[in-house]
């Protein structure tokens, strides 16, 4: 090849924006509100949106996992709502340990997890068939072993189950705290760890992977059990915030997580993604979510403007690329 | 074979003189063209005379495909002009492309998978029923049926393409061009997956096809078959023009030269050293399927077995039986003398084989990420401390294995798609040699790729038997196998149908057991 001497001095904005679009986007539409809304600038919103969007943050960087696989995960919200009642009918009417029931509580978001990732990697089921049963499943078992009432009155059994969702560290709220460990663990797993950078290789392609000696089927199955433990661990925070467990929890979760992550740049082709992206995805999600809040937006017309912001976000998204 | 290709080149050498007279079918002019960071072409003219066969050489990475998708619409040209029949023409996509009498058989095939041959080969042009905006299923399968045989394949148009291996997918592909009517047709190394059998058989279709005016680019690497068949050859290097020739009026010798610039040594050199005593694999009655059947053999350190045989004789497949890509039904195999139980890649790579398979763009690469992640992938568990990934070291053995391989890349970071099929191939091969195989069986190593890397990858087999590695080599290039190998192993529809010592077996006797003639007799003791 010829060397570039022939090609006209000028800056190239397109890996520019490949790099730092994201970003952009996500000032763009924080400088709009600060000049639309004087509530949006000020430290308690700020940290509300945070405390707001840990919750997805934490179910999305399980979806981000699965998604990378070439996969997808619709459970998670019916997940979340599963092992939340699980847990807190552990708690309060079963007389249990409050780390023992957290641990009951992850244990069955792991299980709905395995359940998914065992039909995708060794029945080969597709992701979205699979994880589309466990979906109707887990919400159907929530609410029978609920009889489809909430599990209330948490707070007389001690603070310790609801210390996720409420407590706070200096000005910090836990959420917060929670959901960064949560994307700190991710991006050193991705990034640092071989296991992580098998998911990278197994999205990017499968045969090779399995060609290459990568434990295919138990990436896939790892994949799956993180998105239901997360989701799980999500919905220990949900429940410490609302004081109660309700199998109705989580509904619509799967949407936000899925349209953070893929906002955030995570390609559906799989293989390629990055955790910072993810992040920024997941703000923008719960930015947008405040903003129509504190413009007075109706809950109907919120629903349009995020389907039509995100549908934006993935047109300029393609466009740069 | 070289005879009739010199008979063939004269008379098309006169063919070709009264043809200058003609207009062009095709001029591109002064074409040029750059992606961010490098100029792909510059100031190219092509010149295609109807009835002709022209062929348009290069190595990798010289700008053919670039310019052939600039015909083809897929690119626009930064500089230049086309001109059709003497009219200029501006073709902004593959559809301006096919309705000027374009059509274009990629290397990369295009068939979709699960659709069967006759909805392939008609696909977006199928004939109409008898009420608007239905198809003539009948209608379609009878002249997909009539277009397979003039190619004399008896395939079934009704079986989903992902069934057929890939030298039919070609054909298919030929017979989906056939069809179109074109004027012009562009051939993207149609034959580098067929057998010689195959490529006769393209051959004498695309002679017929000349005879009828239509107009044919050839690609390919395989320089005896630019002086079987073409008429003129066209040498880009580095996305310049090197020149255009009639065939008849220049050597290998000289294609090759104008191909890399330089003088190239003998491309086989033979092995002075035989292989050492020890036997580091045996096979013993391995058996899958129907697809092999009864295979023994032994692989000694430092030795180079090549396997011949015509394509779907279950080369590939012994070699994913004994990788365990998919496991054996019946038979066993031992290393070093022990037997080991394989069932699945990752316990053959536990056990130090490798394998480069055939198409490395779907088996071999991951091919959007880089060149260092590609490298490191099947090592990369042994590269932490204690759980997480030691970069310096990931760093370190990159840099070592792109010297070694002499991988072209700009950097480690570089996407692996971005690279030429040579540096590709030596990717793949990178990462298995930073496991240390003692066995690497490689499938078609040089499918693909220009000369010059083929040189250089022949040399690296060498190196490493030197060293011990017990390679096998998967070749459909009967040349590269006598070249290459120490001792031959033909394959016939899944049994082991002759063995033979390379320094003494001809071309022919390969074909004979291939093709199942000496079938249990003549059995040539290595």
């Amino acid at each position: 090849m010829i060397g570039t001497q022939t090609l006209p001095r000028q800056f190239n904005w397109r890996p520019f924006f490949q790099k730092y679009g994201l970003l952009m986007s996500l000032l763009l539409l924080c400088l709009a509100l600060s000049v639309a809304s004087d509530r949006f600038l000020t430290s308690d919103n700020l940290l509300n949106v945070l405390r707001q969007s840990s919750i997805n943050g934490i179910i999305s960087i399980g979806m981000m996992m699965v998604i990378l696989t070439r996969g997808i995960d619709l459970s998670v919200g019916s997940v979340l709502a599963l092992s939340a009642v699980i847990g807190a009918d552990m708690l309060k009417n079963e007389g249990m340990p409050v780390l023992q029931a957290i641990g009951i509580c992850l244990l069955v978001g792991a299980a709905a997890g395995a359940v998914n990732g065992f039909l995708v990697s060794w029945v080969n089921i597709p992701p979205f068939i699979a994880t589309l049963g466990m979906m109707t499943f887990a919400r159907g078992a929530a609410k029978f072993y609920t009889d489809g009432q909430p599990i209330t009155g948490l707070d007389s059994l001690g603070q310790g189950f609801r210390y996720l969702g409420t407590a706070e560290v200096g000005p910090i709220p836990m959420p917060i705290i929670v959901a960064g460990l949560v994307f700190l663990g991710g991006a050193v797993l991705l990034n640092h760890v071989p296991f992580g950078r098998f998911i990278f290789g197994l999205g990017n392609n499968e045969e090779a992977a399995y060609l290459s000696g990568l434990p295919v089927n138990r990436i896939k199955l790892f994949v799956y059990m993180a998105a239901g433990t997360l989701s799980a661990l999500a919905g220990i925070i949900l429940v410490g915030r609302l004081n109660s467990a309700q199998p109705t929890a989580g509904e619509m979760y799967e949407f936000d997580a899925i349209a953070a992550v893929v906002v955030g740049g995570t390609s559906f082709d799989g293989g390629e993604g990055t955790v910072m992206g993810t992040l920024i995805g997941v703000l923008i999600i719960g930015i947008i979510n405040n903003g129509l809040n504190l413009l007075d937006v109706s809950a109907f017309y919120q629903d349009i403007t995020k389907g039509a912001v995100i549908a934006l976000a993935l047109l300029l998204h393609r466009a740069i690329r | 074979m070289r005879l009739c290709g010199c008979v063939g080149a004269c008379t098309a050498f006169f063919m070709y003189k009264s043809r200058m007279d003609q207009t062009p079918l095709l001029q591109m002019q002064g074409i040029s063209k750059s992606f961010p960071g490098v100029q792909a072409l510059k100031d190219i003219d092509l010149t295609v005379y109807p009835g002709e066969i022209l062929a348009l050489v290069g190595e990798n990475g010289a700008g053919k495909s670039t310019l052939m998708k600039i015909l083809n619409g897929v690119y626009s040209a930064d500089e230049g002009a086309i001109t059709w029949q003497g009219q200029p023409v501006a073709i902004h996509s593959p559809h301006d492309a096919q309705a000027l009498g374009i059509s274009m058989i990629h290397q990369e095939l295009a068939l979709i998978p699960y659709l069967d041959a006759g909805k392939n080969i008609y696909l977006g042009r199928e004939p109409q029923g008898a009420i608007p905006g239905t198809v003539h299923w009948r209608k379609l399968y009878q002249q997909a049926q009539a277009d397979l045989a003039e190619l004399d394949l008896k395939l079934n148009v009704r079986t989903p393409v992902r069934f057929f291996s890939i030298a039919q997918q070609q054909m298919i592909e030929v017979a989906k061009a056939l069809s179109i009517d074109a004027r012009l047709i562009v051939m993207d190394e149609p034959t580098s997956s067929l057998t010689d059998r195959e490529v006769d058989t393209l051959f004498s279709r695309m002679r017929s096809l000349r005879e009828r005016g239509v107009s044919i680019v050839f690609i390919s690497h395989r320089l005896e078959e630019v002086r079987a068949i073409c008429d003129r050859v066209t040498v880009l290097r580095d996305g310049i023009l090197v020149g255009t020739h009639p065939v008849a009026e220049v050597t290998t010798e000289d294609i090759i030269r104008m191909m890399v610039g330089r003088e190239v040594g003998q491309m086989y050199e033979r092995r002075n050293r035989a292989a050492t005593d020890g036997v580091v694999l045996e096979v013993r009655n391995l058996s899958r399927g129907d697809r092999v059947r009864d295979v023994s053999f032994a692989l000694r350190r430092g030795e180079i077995l090549g396997v011949a045989g015509l394509v779907g004789a279950g080369r590939t497949e012994l070699a994913e039986t004994i990788f365990g890509a998919h496991p054996a039904t019946g038979g066993e195999i031992l290393l070093e003398g022990e037997p080991v139980h394989i069932r699945r890649p990752q316990q053959a790579i536990r056990s130090g084989i490798g394998f480069v398979p055939e198409d490395r763009k779907r088996q071999g690469l991951f091919l959007g990420m880089s060149v260092a992640a590609n490298v490191v992938m099947a090592i990369l568990r042994r590269l932490t401390r204690p759980v997480l990934i030691r970069w310096p070291r990931v760093e370190a053995i990159t840099r070592e294995s792109i010297q070694r391989l002499d991988i072209r890349t700009p950097s480690q970071a570089q996407r692996v798609r971005n690279l030429s099929g040579g540096n590709q191939q030596k990717v793949v091969i990178a990462k298995w040699l930073t496991l240390d195989p003692r066995v690497l069986i490689l499938d078609e190593p040089t499918r693909g790729i220009d000369v010059g890397a083929k040189a250089e990858i022949y040399r690296l087999m060498h190196q490493l038997a030197e060293r011990g590695v017990g390679i096998i080599m998967i070749s459909s290039e009967l040349p590269e196998v006598l070249g290459v190998s120490d001792r031959i192993l033909v394959m016939h529809e899944g049994r082991l149908a002759g063995e033979f010592d390379a320094r003494t077996a001809t071309q022919n006797d390969l074909m004979n057991a291939a093709t199942g003639t000496t079938l249990n007799k003549g059995m040539n003791p290595a």
